[in-house]
């Protein structure tokens, strides 16, 4: 069944009303008092069992960070963020490390089933034949689970928390880390480096074919808790891999600050695929709350031939500001963007890509679907470099913004620069409505205003919703829908 | 922390304190603008202000070079200056020059008492405000409520004198009443070492029609730094259309608002540059009120070591329901070294608006080559035979003779330099 | 099933639509005719519920309900369908989707059970043969690039599956080919059973020969200047619409 014919189900979810994953689980927390110092850093790195190269690096972010500021070019606000004020590690309190999921505290397991995360055998998600989905939950800044290793680990590929990597694959960690988003790259990334807790580390090996999709499902918890994941993806030479990153988060007031890194490495005829559907708590109607989300997500390209494609849904967040972006330096090596970026009530998103071409015969391509409904505000914002040596390098963007309702913006910010004469860069963007013609036309076939929006909207963002791995195309079409829910009428 | 002030800008500053009690008009907007110039400075020099909309040109040449205030030469080549039309304004080295020009009713040249008008915006555009610290003369352009002021030229010369950089700093006025229409052709000419800078501020009522064709052809060695004002009452046009060809540095910034329903504004443009020429097109257009439409396409061709630059926004404000806006850059690069740079913006607070843009960059279509040398072309002519018809489409919108004329006439001699 | 009285209309302040009584008896096919501009066009949007066209006077009940007070959708749960004479472009969205996505949306109104994806599949698979459909029109995005005739045909489908009690076809002849035009007929006769009606809206009296009407109108200036059986179509055909104008003048 083509993913798209699921988007009835969207249309169901539609009547239900406000945040679907808005519940808070009680678990005893082990958490860091507030505030950022040298002492903290040293805290997370002694329970994390850090080696001292590890401390250093950290201690060395820290200081670049401590000489920056916040970037202030992008177009959202926000109150002034306390880095004082926040815990900057929290974990479940230590059993001695569940050996299976049995042994997982039950509520947490609880936790998921609410949310619909298929760990256990649920992993293979219900109706998907075949989709073997790998999950690494992370549930505030600890793993607490990971399942089908065994399988991963017959195939050579390594896949765990990225403090266990550094631990058991110390030189894998020590070779990449840092060198797609260097510490000092900017003001979140810096803060990231030196403070992250946990995130996912992928090594496929040279030749390998990765057996399943991995997946990991974020979920923020702890109040005040800020969450630092990095997670660091390399696919050897003839290497492939899809990664898939979820996120729900429960409803609470505060403002709470997210600040990933995520970087990726393609050798020679690697290829990656990076999706992600993000639905963390947006705020309520009037814009209390939600998730203030800065990201840095890249990845290098740096085999002849590589690939790495990102492809993201983002729905939910206060404040999106998330540009993924590919470095091709490996020649004739491939750099994608398919985004669908939601923004309604008083969220604000200021996203996009950049594609950097260095190598030659490099090509690249962007597609964003912005689409903005209530007061909120929606910014494109990409970069496309064709540096000198690029000779044959080849750009396409579409750029596309719909607007429901006249208290929204839809904003378009491209950069292109060529160095090259024979780069060939093309841009396209459009800003339009639903016209009354299309809503007339459903809704004498029978849909309602709200239903014909959906569809509508779905329709819009097929050319993205198509780059994902089906099960989280579905995922995806009933956010979207949700995320609508009060922009219409 | 303050960073030394550059040469350029202690410079500009001396001359406006030696010069203040002399300069004409009321003194109050001139010590504004001194104190914006002073907390802004000028882009890309050490003190001054970082700026979006200087992210891809630096004025840091600029800052660090020395002009003398502007000077009147008895001696003009008028030959570099083609007569377009009967009326016609001559400004030489800034200064206006009654002796060489053509007035007509409405339409004169001040000298030593600019007029500022309603538009320009000082505290925000460090250019603006060291135009408005020194200007001295300008062009005074009113046309009454449904007249027809026929074609009008305005003609600036710098004719710097050996070893001497002059800087000039014209400021020009031109109002359109109700249903009033005006052709004005700008011509930009000079030699040696000099920065032109002038403001326009061009305020068009009810259905009036302005047709603005502007042709840049500064002297190798000059800046120009050009930037505009327009607002537009209900249903009124402005189509401008510039040329860049000339000058080793060139902006021309365009704010152009739609402030009445029904507006039209086309700001279209082309520049072929070649060498280490740095020509940068910016432009703002604002839609303001309902049903207004604009329309744009820049062309650029670069070879050699030139670098182009196109940023251009569209902005609809909340209400202004059924824009129709639209832009388009295109750019050729001819050679290794050029580089162009784009930045088409889109910032829309209305729903039922239609607004788009494209921008495309690469080199001359292998395949269009192949076929003109197949049929026996050279590959030289074959390429300026290319380059002409890309230019040509922007072209297409300058339907007054004399004018196309000119224009093609310009752009055949810029295309014979960049070749020889 | 439907009856139309005074019905009064007009598009941004315009009137178009000067007062129309009109009475489809349930079973009933009822052509309408008029020269351009003559309101026909006006008259099925307005049954079908289009927000910018403005009632100004006059009651259209159907199967005795107030017609004019229903939200579009719920005219189309209640069996109204309007095919339209220039069917609009839904990029991206799927029309197997899009079908589905409607047929159960009317059939959940109607307190039917709905359609799985497989069921309503062999369902329309079923009735793209039936009508000499390609089947990759289900799979293609709702009249995107579709020509001038499989939109039309795609209306057909369409009516073919959601199955009206009034099928308004909009002028739906225009701009086919004979063979089309004869599926366009065979669509329609395919529905007639004795609670099915149809108002068909035309120009021309090649698809009334296909598709024998009970009774013909002919509408101009906005109101309905003669009615009468089949023969009035052929009249039309031979004598034009300037006489009957002209004698009602």
């Amino acid at each position: 069944m083509p993913a798209v014919a699921e988007t009835l189900e969207t249309v169901e979810s539609l009547a239900r009303s406000g945040y679907k994953f808005g519940f808070e689980t009680t678990i005893d927390m082990d958490v860091a008092p507030k505030g950022l110092t040298e002492d903290t850093i040293r805290l997370i790195s002694a329970r994390k069992g850090e080696p001292a190269w590890l401390l250093d690096w950290r201690f060395a972010a820290f200081a670049a960070w401590r000489k920056m500021e916040e970037p202030r070019w992008a177009r959202v606000h926000h109150t002034p963020i306390d880095y004082q004020d926040i815990h900057y590690y929290a974990a479940p309190k230590a059993k001695a490390g569940p050996a299976s999921l049995d042994e997982v505290d039950p509520e947490l397991l609880a936790t998921y089933e609410k949310l619909g995360i298929p760990l256990k055998e649920r992993a293979i998600l219900a109706g998907v034949q075949g989709a073997n989905v790998a999950v690494d939950a992370v549930f505030d800044s600890v793993s607490v689970a990971t399942t089908f290793r065994a399988t991963l680990a017959k195939s050579g590929v390594i896949f765990c928390p990225i403090s266990e990597a550094v631990r058991e694959h110390p030189d894998l960690v020590r070779q990449y880390l840092g060198t797609v988003v260097p510490v000092a790259d900017n003001f979140f990334s810096a803060l990231n480096s030196a403070v992250f807790t946990d995130g996912s580390f992928v090594y496929i090996p040279p030749g390998v074919r990765c057996p399943m999709e991995l997946s990991t499902y974020f979920r923020i918890n702890a109040r005040n808790t800020g969450q630092f994941e990095r997670t660091l993806i390399i696919a050897d030479a003839g290497a492939q891999v899809s990664y898939l990153e979820g996120c729900t988060a429960p409803q609470r007031d505060e403002n709470q600050l997210h600040a990933a890194v995520v970087e990726l490495i393609a050798l020679d005829d690697a290829k990656i695929k990076y999706s992600t559907v993000q639905n963390w708590y947006p705020g309520d109607a009037e814009g209390r709350g939600g998730i203030y989300n800065f990201v840095t997500k890249r990845g290098l390209c740096r085999g002849a031939r590589s690939r790495i494609s990102w492809t993201q849904v983002e729905t939910g967040s206060a404040i999106t500001w998330k540009y993924p972006s590919c470095v091709l330096e490996g020649d004739g090596s491939v750099g994608e963007f398919y985004s669908v970026a939601m923004t309604n009530h008083m969220q604000q998103a200021d996203t996009g890509t950049k594609m950097i071409h260095i190598g030659r015969d490099t090509r690249s391509t962007i597609v964003s679907k912005g689409i903005s409904a209530g007061k909120s505000d929606n910014t494109y914002r990409g970069l496309v470099r064709i540096g000198p040596r690029a000779s044959g390098a080849r750009n396409h963007t579409q750029c596309d913004s719909l607007l429901i309702g006249d208290r929204c913006g839809a904003h378009t910010v491209p950069y292109i620069e060529s160095r090259n004469p024979s780069a060939k860069v093309e841009h396209e963007a459009t800003t339009s409505k639903i016209s009354e013609d299309q809503m007339f036309y459903c809704r004498a076939r029978g849909l309602s205003q709200e239903d014909a929006v959906g569809l509508i909207v779905n329709g819009f963002c097929k050319e993205v919703l198509k780059e994902l791995p089906m099960e989280f195309a579905v995922e995806a079409q009933k956010l979207l829908a949700v995320s609508l829910e009060g922009s219409v009428g | 922390m303050t960073v030394p002030m550059s040469r350029g800008e202690a410079g500009f500053l001396g001359r406006f304190e030696a010069e203040r009690a002399s300069l004409p008009g009321a003194p109050g907007p001139r010590a504004a603008a001194a104190e914006a110039f002073r907390a802004l400075g000028l882009p890309g020099a050490s003190s001054g202000r970082r700026a979006e909309a200087w992210k891809y040109t630096s004025l840091r040449a600029l800052a660090e070079a020395g002009f003398a205030g502007s000077l009147s030469v008895a001696e003009t080549d008028m030959a570099m200056v083609p007569r377009l039309a009967a009326t016609r304004l001559v400004f030489v080295d800034g200064r206006f020059r009654a002796d060489l020009s053509d007035p007509a009713p409405g339409i004169f040249g001040s000298a030593r008492a600019p007029e500022f008008g309603p538009l320009a915006q000082p505290a925000r555009d460090p250019l603006v405000a060291l135009n408005t610290m020194l200007a001295e003369d300008g062009a005074a352009i009113e046309v009454a409520d449904g007249d027809d002021a026929g074609v009008v030229q305005i003609a600036h010369l710098a004719s710097a004198a050996a070893g001497q950089a002059i800087a000039c700093h014209p400021r020009h006025l031109i109002r359109l009443g109700a249903g009033a229409r005006l052709v004005l052709l700008e011509t930009m000419s000079g030699t040696g070492r000099y920065l032109h800078n002038p403001v326009s501020e061009i305020l068009l009522g009810p259905d009036a029609a302005l047709s603005h064709l502007r042709l840049q052809e500064e002297a190798d060695d000059a800046f120009h730094l050009a930037t505009l004002y327009a607002e537009l009452a209900a249903r009124a046009r402005y189509e401008a259309f510039t040329l860049n060809l000339g000058a080793r540095l060139a902006r021309t910034e365009i704010h152009a608002r739609l402030a009445g329903p029904d507006g039209f504004v086309a700001l279209n443009a082309a520049q072929l540059l070649g060498g280490a020429q740095h020509a940068d097109m910016t432009t703002v257009v604002r839609h303001d009120a309902p049903r207004g439409a604009s329309r744009q396409t820049v062309r650029s061709v670069l070879s050699g070591r030139a670098r182009g630059v196109f940023q251009g926004r569209i902005e609809v404000a909340r209400g202004a329901q059924k824009t129709d806006g639209y832009q388009r850059s295109q750019a050729l690069l001819l050679s290794d070294a050029a580089e162009i740079d784009t930045k088409p913006e889109l910032e829309i607070f209305a729903d039922d608006v239609k607004c788009s843009h494209g921008a495309t960059v690469g080199a001359l279509d292998p395949e269009q080559l192949f076929y003109l040398r197949s049929r026996g072309v050279p590959e030289a002519p074959a390429r300026a035979m290319l380059v002409r018809a890309f230019l040509d489409e922007s072209l297409d919108a300058v339907t007054h003779k004399a004018a196309r004329a000119a224009l093609d006439a310009a752009i055949a001699r810029a295309w014979e330099r960049e070749a020889a | 099933m439907l009856e139309i009285s005074g019905l009064a209309a007009s598009v941004e302040g315009t009137p178009i639509l000067r007062g129309i009584d009109l009475v489809v008896p349930s079973g009933e096919v009822h052509a309408i005719m008029g020269p351009n501009g003559s309101g026909k066009s006006t008259l099925s949007y307005v049954l079908a519920g289009r927000e910018d066209y403005t009632v100004t006077a006059g009651s259209v009940r159907f199967d005795g309900a107030d017609l004019l007070a229903m939200e579009p959708e719920m005219r189309a749960a209640a069996g109204v369908f309007l095919a339209f004479q220039a069917p609009v472009e839904l990029p991206g969205v799927n029309n197997a989707n899009f079908l589905r996505t409607a047929l159960n949306a009317i059939r959940r109104a109607r307190g039917e059970p709905e359609l799985d994806a497989v069921q309503f599949l062999k369902l329309a698979r079923a009735q793209s043969k039936a009508l000499a459909m390609p089947e990759d029109m289900l799979k293609r995005n709702v009249n995107v690039g579709f020509s001038g005739g499989e939109k039309k045909r795609n209306e057909v489908l369409q009516m073919a599956l959601l199955r009206p009690r009034l099928a308004i076809l909009d002028e739906t002849d225009s701009g086919l080919d004979i063979d089309a035009l004869r599926i366009v007929a065979d669509g329609v006769n395919a529905l007639r059973r004795p609670e099915f009606s149809a108002l068909v809206i035309t120009h021309h009296q090649r698809l009334l020969e296909r598709l024998v009407p009970d009774r013909v109108h002919v509408l101009a200036g906005g109101r309905i200047l003669r009615s009468g059986g089949p023969e009035l179509a052929r009249e039309l055909e031979t004598r034009g619409y300037g006489a009957i104008t002209a004698a009602a003048a």
